[in-house]
């Protein structure tokens, strides 16, 4: 049952993905620069343009190149940077694993924390606690990421306690990394973690005028075990969901975060190629950002069909 | 055998919060129940029942208080007792059994998970203890496969099923005291009967006291040693079953008694051409196939009551008509012409022809749209009317459903009571001056006495514009006031067919039978007699 559901919406994520790469193919065509040109800046001869374009593609219908690109892509080919004549794929691998890191590191402070503060808000509701989550949470999500940055920069690394340049030494080790990426990483906490304790408060709640609950409290179950062992179980999927959603942000949404802590990550990769024009390295970014996020959204759905006892067992 | 008094309630006032203000919901009750013995509480929604039920175990909801009186268990006042002392109870001493099991079992978690819970937590079994224990009140409330149905979720278990079981829950730590909670009221007349002797059993054997509350008389005279009505918050009247079944005291009371005084006077058989001929019909919801070869007839001016369990394919059989849901083999007809499957493919004029109200008015209506809006919709789409003859119209129908069209026109559904709701659908059905009125169930869900306003209004609708009406509903003591033919549904298939006389006549089709046996008579010995007379068979 399970690994059908799985099956499908695989199947629909690859679609997703194909109309994707359409988009951000489509989108760079209807630039319509001329990439030979760019390269060679204005005083190039017609002759050499010409030789260039025959060397890149170029000359080919969009059609075919879009059939290169998407066969190169598949097997993890895509293309040269055309800035510096790099492969890509060598290009973007490191810088996605550093990426993926601090994702990870975010990630792993700031769903607990959210989900934590979120049942304790639900359990305490529209008591001084709740006021204040939801207060603290909501001013760091209002300030925008940069300035939420700074701050940090400002209070934390002037103590000196964590580096406020968070470029990683080769070598370095696991601990010297976190050492690193932690103002990066609790920039990104504070920035996500109002989104989804919001949700798990809200979806905690909801569930609290149901019969189900009146009738555990009617069995004299205490409140906290309420919350914990009758409400989060049926929360699950809801909370999932904007989870999903915010990890899919750690990753795709980090650029600004990446700039001002000048972090070798996937999102400065993009930003750099943006300003240099090199299409090629925009779009494959531009497709793993998208897969992260039609990656994430699956798990998602796996993961709330198997917190679902009416989908996992059938009468 | 009535042994020490467990629970005084005195002078027992509750509030509910309304904006800034508190109403009363409760004005001051007294109850007492002594140990082994079984109160009923009896009255329309509304009433304060399951308030005051919820308050003897010391439970108010969100935005209710406890405002004046004393609620004295086993010699502690629980107003006054800490939240823990009264969450040390819960559970344990006084349990609870709600009205919708269904809904009163978590989702997420194994029946026996629930079930030992409470007496894990409360200290009184250990879990394989708790386990034993489940197993054998399980089959003690006579559930099929006592071993293995704890280790099923609430989903994979019917509702006749679930409810046992979580009488089964409530007795899990041999409280003093349970409050019943219209325990049945969700239940079909055949699974009810099945739910009611295992309740009353269990009680019996166990010694326990309880609180049964509901709105059925019928039901409380087989289970109560002494019967409480109330009325608006207040009490009206209390004394032992037979002596309250015998001779009811308040003019109240004795109204309660004699619901369904409403007959539709006979009427002769029809002679013409049927209206509305089902032929052969059958339908499903994708591989599941729901209804099989159904057929019946609805003749001008007569009301048909399609009657049988829920899961029997009567509401199936309104949506095939109506053409919500396509038959996949068999046809519809309208004044002798076939009607497309799908209401997408048929005319205005078919369209107008078969009218649907449904059970829920709180649901069919739309909640932020006005009456006038509401009725005036249909009038523009089928009449093609417009302006100053919408609202003219609006109004002519409002008077025919017996709501002054000044004081309802600009209401919304919010601001109706629950009859009203269930008027205003029917004046939208009418709007499209219909030649078939299907009404599901439109009764099921109001207290009697406004449920029987709304039968005699239909009655005298029908009698006015001539209606043919298919009556759904599983009450038969609706169906005994208002229908001239009766068609008996189970399993998707039509049983027992005829008119009112020939079906509730004996010799009965067996499962006719079985369904008129079902319903609970007054006489407090009839739970017995009947369930003597099944074992006799058997």
């Amino acid at each position: 049952m399970i690994w059908r559901m799985v099956g499908q919406r695989l199947a629909l994520g690859a679609l997703v993905l194909l109309a994707i790469t359409v988009v951000i193919f489509g989108a760079i065509e209807l630039l319509g620069a001329d990439f030979a040109q760019q390269r060679l800046g204005q005083s190039a001869t017609e002759e050499t343009l010409a030789a260039l374009r025959e060397q890149m593609g170029l000359n080919r219908p969009a059609w075919v190149r879009y059939g290169a690109w998407i066969g190169g892509a598949v097997r993890g080919d895509f293309g040269v940077s055309m800035a510096n004549n790099r492969p890509i794929a060598d290009l973007m691998a490191g810088r996605l694993g550093n990426t993926l890191f601090l994702a990870a590191f975010a990630a792993v402070m700031s769903v607990p924390l959210s989900i934590g503060l979120g049942l304790l808000a639900a359990l305490w509701r529209n008591s001084w606690f709740d006021r204040a989550a939801n207060v603290g949470t909501l001013t760091a999500i209002a300030f925008p990421e940069f300035f939420v940055a700074y701050i940090l920069v400002y209070l934390i690394g002037s103590t000196g306690l964590f580096p406020t340049l968070a470029s990683i030494p080769p070598g370095a080790t696991f601990l010297e990394r976190l050492h690193v990426t932690f103002l990066p990483a609790l920039t990104l906490t504070l920035v996500v973690t109002a989104h989804m304790m919001r949700m798990t408060r809200a979806a905690i709640v909801n569930l609290l005028a149901s019969p189900y609950i009146e009738m555990a409290r009617l069995k004299g179950v205490p409140r906290a075990r309420v919350i914990w062992r009758h409400a989060l179980p049926n929360a699950l999927s809801p909370i999932i969901n904007v989870v999903a959603l915010n990890l899919a942000y750690l990753v795709t949404g980090v650029v600004v975060v990446e700039v001002v802590f000048v972090y070798p990550g996937l999102g400065q990769l993009m930003v750099d190629a943006v300003r240099t024009r090199d299409v090629p390295v925009v779009q494959a970014a531009a497709l793993i950002f998208a897969a992260v996020y039609v990656i994430l959204n699956l798990l998602a759905d796996v993961l709330s069909t198997l917190s679902n006892p009416r989908l996992m067992h059938r009468r | 055998m009535a042994g020490s008094l467990l629970l005084d309630m005195r002078d027992v006032h509750i509030e509910g919060r309304s904006g800034d203000a508190w109403l009363p919901i409760v004005k001051g009750v007294d109850l007492q129940l002594h140990r082994g013995e079984v109160l009923g509480l009896i009255g329309e929604s509304g009433a304060g029942k399951s308030t005051l039920g919820l308050a003897a175990m010391g439970y108010v909801r969100g935005g209710t208080r406890i405002s004046r009186g004393e609620v004295t268990f086993d010699g502690t006042d629980l107003v006054t007792a800490p939240e823990s002392f009264r969450r040390g109870l819960r559970g344990k001493r006084i349990a609870y059994v709600a009205q919708s099991a269904a809904a009163s079992f978590n989702p997420a978690h194994k029946l026996i998970d629930q079930f030992c819970e409470a007496p894990v937590m409360h200290g009184v079994l250990g879990r394989g203890e708790a386990e034993r224990q489940a197993v054998d009140l399980y089959r003690r409330m006579r559930l099929p496969d006592p071993e293995g149905i704890g280790f099923r979720y609430p989903h994979q278990v019917s509702g006749g099923q679930l409810q046992r079981a979580m009488t089964a829950m409530a007795m899990a730590c041999k409280p003093d005291l349970i409050i019943f909670d219209e325990p049945t009221t969700a239940l079909d007349v055949t699974t009810q009967i099945e739910v009611l002797a295992a309740i009353r059993d269990i009680v019996d054997q166990s010694g326990t006291a309880a609180i049964y509350i509901t709105h059925d008389l019928a039901v409380v005279a087989q289970m109560a040693d002494r019967i409480k009505v109330l009325l608006r918050g207040d009490e009206v009247e209390e004394a032992p079953t037979r002596e309250m079944l015998a001779s009811p005291r308040q003019a109240y009371t004795r109204s309660l008694w004699a619901v369904r005084s409403h007959r539709r006077p006979e009427q002769p058989p029809a002679r013409e051409a049927p209206v509305l001929e089902v032929r052969a019909v059958s339908a499903g919801y994708g591989a599941v196939k729901v209804l099989h070869d159904v057929s019946f007839d609805l003749h001008r001016g007569r009301t048909v009551a399609v009657v049988g369990e829920s899961g029997s394919g009567k509401s199936t059989t309104a949506r095939v008509i109506a053409g919500l849901l396509p038959a996949s083999r068999g046809e519809v007809r309208i004044e002798g012409r076939p009607v497309a499957p799908s209401f997408k493919a048929r005319p205005k004029e078919e369209l107008r022809a078969v009218q649907l109200i449904h059970q829920s008015a709180d649901t069919s209506l739309n909640p932020k749209q006005r009456v006038r809006e509401i009725l005036g919709r249909p009038v523009a789409f089928y009449a093609g009317m417009s302006g100053a003859k919408v609202e003219a119209r609006v109004r002519e129908l409002l008077r025919m459903i017996e709501l002054e069209p000044d004081s309802f026109i600009d209401r919304l559904p919010g601001e109706l009571s629950g009859g009203q709701k269930q008027r205003v659908s029917l004046a939208r059905a009418l709007a499209a001056e219909p030649r078939v009125l299907i009404c599901d169930e439109v009764t099921s869900a109001l207290d009697q006495i406004v449920a029987e306003g709304i039968l005699k209004l239909l009655d005298r609708l029908q009698r006015e514009l001539d209606l043919a009406i298919m009556f759904i509903t599983h009450d038969l003591a609706t169906v005994r006031a208002i229908a001239d033919g009766v068609v008996v549904m189970k399993g998707g298939r039509v049983v027992d067919e005829g008119t009112k006389a020939d079906v509730f006549t004996p010799p009965h089709h067996p499962y006719t039978e079985l369904l008129l046996s079902s319903v609970p008579e007054m006489d407090p010995g009839w739970l017995d007699r009947v369930l003597e007379a099944r074992a006799a068979r058997a």
